[in-house]
Parts: C-alpha cells; structure tokens; sequence
C-alpha cells in the first residue's frame, strides 16, 4: 500500500500539486486521471522519487520515503517497477538483457538463473520470439510489452506506468491493460498507473484518483465513476458522446 | 557530479563490461582517424619545416628535430585532445543525451541504479587508456614527418633520424602524457556533464553536442597554457 499524505510540489513559483493526499491499494490497479496538465505525471515522478515534494508524505507500507537514509531509498526503489511512457528500454540492449538487467544488478543470480527468470517473464508477456532483437526492431506494442517484462522481473511491491497505452492500437491496448490487471493480482503488488485514456478507465479502474488543477477533485472506483454527480468528472470522462451514451446505458440498467 | 560519480558502485560483474564497451567505442574507435590526421599532420610539419629552411646554413637535421618537438609537445597530446573533443565527446553527449530524452536515465534512477556512475565512470576508467592513443599519435606524426621529409627529397633519412634524437629532455614525454591524462578526465567529464543534464528533445541534443565540443575545447586550451606554463614555465 502506498499512502501519500498533503503532497505539495511547486515549479518555478507555479504549484503544480496543492496537497493532495490518497492511499494506492494493494492488489489493485489505481488509476490516477486527469486533463493534460493538472499534475498527473508530477504526482507519478514524486511517488519515484524523481521530484522532490515541498512538503508531505509518501508511505511505501509504512517506510516514509522522505526521511530514508539514501541507501534505503536505494533499496526501496529496487522494489520498484516502472513502465514509462516511451518504454524507456535501452536502445544498446537485446530484449532479453534489457529484461535481464534489474536481475543483473541486484541479484547475485547465476546465469542459468536469470535466463530462466527471463524466459518466463518474457513468456508471461506473450513474446517469446523476440530475446535477440533490438528495441528498434520491434513494434511499439511489443517495446511496452518488453517493458513491463523488465518491470515485473524483479518481483516488484509497487508497480507504476506512465500512459501504457499511449501510441498504441485499441486491440494492443486492451492487451497491455489486461496483462498489468492480470499481473497485479497474480503478483498482489500495489500499481499505480497514469492515464487519460477511457478505456483504460472502464476497463482496469479499481481506484480511481481524478485530478483537476493540482488538486484532488474525486475519487472512487469504476462503478462510482458511472453514478458521480462531480461536474468535473464527468466533463472529462463522459466528453465523447460513446461514453456518454455508455453511462446512459449503465444508469439505465 | 563528481562525487555521485564515485560513491554507490555498480557491481564489477556489470561495470566490467560496461568498461570494454566504453575502451571499444573510445578508444579503439578511435585510433583509425587518430592515426590517418597524426600520420599526414606529421608529413606536413616536416615538410613546411623544409620549406622554411632556406638559409644553406641552416643544417637539415633540424627538420626532425622540429617535427619531434611539434609532434610530442602539442600537435599529439593537444590538437588531437581538440579533435577528439569533437568526436568522443559529441559522442559521449549524444549517447547520454538521447538517454535522458527517451527516459533511460530515470529508468536506471527510479531501479535504484546510481545512474552517473553507471554512465560516467566506465568512460573516466576507459580514457585512463586515451595516453596510448597519444603515443600512437606521437609515433604516427614523426613516421609521417620522416616518409615525408625522405621521400619528398627535403632531407636524408640519417639526418632526419640525427634530428629527431638530438637534444632529447625525456621530461617533455612526462609533460606531454602528463596533460594527456588531465585532457582524458576532461573529454570524459565535459560531454557527460552536458548530455546528463540536457532538457528537452533532439534538437537540444544536438544543442548540447555542440556546446559540450565548444566548452571541452575550449578547456583544453585553457589546461594546455596553464599546465605548460607550470610544468615547463618554471
């Protein structure tokens, strides 16, 4: 469980995050959404630790992470998997080392091991045709795919994806949200993921955190989001008349 | 920057291969074009030093004595630091750069992997091997000035010879390797420094390469004065 608690984060005298506080379940897909631009991606960047919050607390299962020592939060961020929005695999690495890598470095498994670890990793994700190839030689839906291989290699607590599915065909991206709801049960790690896509939101939204200017507007799951009277929420969520229409559909019933 | 460098190793299983990748994109990748330039640059000397030499009172030897003296105290330790600014350290800040746009560098961050030590230290350890291109050079430039100085007709290859071992100071090789190595720490820092904190996308890793050649340049000339004027000036 991730607890975060008055999170205040400020950029070049402008407040991007106005004290937001939320807990992000285990064993469950937390979704956090919102317009471009109301603090999603700083909120996501402060729970990694890339960005220093001004002031309040981010609780990994209790560790604040704040008042670690550095080689704690070193330690801390091994438990960590992360599945950005570009994939971020490394580009002078077959498929197999980038997903080798966090093994690599953290593990004193022997090789034998790691292959084994790999290849089930990489067969979890649906790609087991694909260990020699370069990022460059394989599509963007297998690069996430080969990415959240890396993340779950390590057997990770805390799971965190930036716009899975952004660039991504609708089939592709069904796929991708699936496999990370799949994945977050069968492993029963807390996953936080960033996304403004909608059908992300009926489709995997367990808890779902709703942020408007820096600021908490709603929260709540995929079944409250369809009966909500927030204004806000369902500007963003139901601006398309398809999802318009769904919600008509699902109140109706 | 430079103490994250040092502090949090990398495993040596890990840093050992990251250091014979960097040994093999800096250093060997290096020495065809180290080796073309110092060959020709060194032809050239002899030969404009030959030309120059029109006074019959004048003795030829003096041709490899000037090619030796150009060749070891400046052209192969400090114009070759200059030309290797611009193609390991474009190298260097590109490489770095392209990683901290597509989100490589946070990726290695948010695993819990010392990201400046990862990336840096390998090309620090690799360049400690960057002397060897220099005396590589040094050999290169004095053959291409003796080829050009005989073969050319401007001098015999015993006066040539005369010339390159006359008036030999054993401590102008320590000075040159000497600022070698610091030139080496340079060409491994600077680019480093302005790939790993570049903002934006690619055009502003171009931006960056170019920078970082103009400023690494422009610290080894710097270096070049200050460490003549302490190490021989004195």
């Amino acid at each position: 469980m991730i607890e975060i608690k008055n999170i205040e984060k400020s950029f070049g005298g402008t407040k991007i995050l106005k004290g937001i506080s939320t807990v992000f379940e285990t064993g469950k897909t937390n979704l956090i959404i919102g317009q471009s631009g109301s603090g999603k991606t700083v909120l996501l960047k402060s729970l990694l630790g890339i960005h220093t919050p001004e002031s309040g607390k981010i609780c990994f299962d209790g560790r604040v992470y704040s008042e670690l020592e550095p080689d704690e939060k070193r330690e801390l961020r091994t438990e960590i998997g992360m599945v950005f929005q570009g994939s971020a695999l490394f580009d002078s690495m077959t498929v197999e080392e980038n997903v080798a890598f966090p093994l690599k470095m953290f593990t004193n498994d022997n090789k034998a091991k790691i292959k084994e670890r790999v290849d089930f990793v990489l067969e979890r994700v649906a790609l087991t045709d694909a260990h020699s190839k370069l990022p460059s030689q394989i599509s963007g839906g297998m690069q996430k795919r080969v990415a959240i291989a890396r993340a779950i290699v390590n057997k990770p607590k805390y799971l965190f994806c930036d716009e899975p599915n952004s660039g991504l065909d609708p089939n592709t991206a069904i796929l991708i949200d699936n496999l990370i709801k799949e994945i977050t049960e069968e492993y029963d790690i807390t996953t936080v993921i960033n996304t403004h896509d909608m059908n992300s939101v009926m489709e995997i939204g367990e808890r779902i955190l709703f942020l408007k200017d820096g600021l908490k507007a709603w929260e709540g799951t995929k079944e409250e989001i369809f009966r909500t009277d927030n204004q806000a929420v369902v500007d963003f969520v139901y601006s398309s008349n398809l999802f318009k229409k769904v919600r008509e559909a699902y109140l109706k019933d | 920057m430079l103490r994250e460098i040092f502090i949090k190793q990398t495993k040596w299983s890990v840093m050992k291969k990251l250091i014979f990748k960097e040994i093999d994109d800096l250093i060997i990748d290096s020495l065809g074009i180290v080796a073309f330039i110092s060959f020709f640059v060194g032809g050239v000397v002899a030969i404009q030093t030959a030309l120059n030499l029109t006074n019959p009172l004048i003795p030829k030897y003096l041709i490899g004595f000037a090619t030796r003296q150009s060749v070891i105290l400046e052209f192969a330790p400090t114009f070759i630091s200059v030309i290797m600014a611009g193609k390991m350290g474009s190298f260097i800040t590109s490489s770095i750069g392209t990683m901290r746009v597509t989100e490589q560098i946070d990726a290695l961050e948010v695993m819990g992997v010392n990201s400046l030590n990862y990336l840096v230290f390998p090309k620090i350890i690799a360049l400690l091997l960057y002397p060897f291109v220099i005396g590589i050079s040094m050999f290169l430039g004095i053959l291409g000035g003796w080829m050009a100085g005989v073969y050319g007709g401007f001098t015999s290859s015993a006066e040539f010879i005369n010339g390159a071992q006359m008036d030999f100071i054993p401590f102008h090789i320590v000075y040159a390797f000497l600022k070698t190595l610091i030139f080496a720490m340079l060409l491994a820092t600077i680019p480093s420094f302005h790939g790993y904190y570049m903002k934006g996308g690619a055009l502003e890793v171009g931006k960056a390469s170019t920078v970082s050649f103009v400023w690494t340049s422009v610290s080894i000339i710097l270096f070049n004065y200050i460490l003549t004027q302490l190490l021989l000036g004195a």
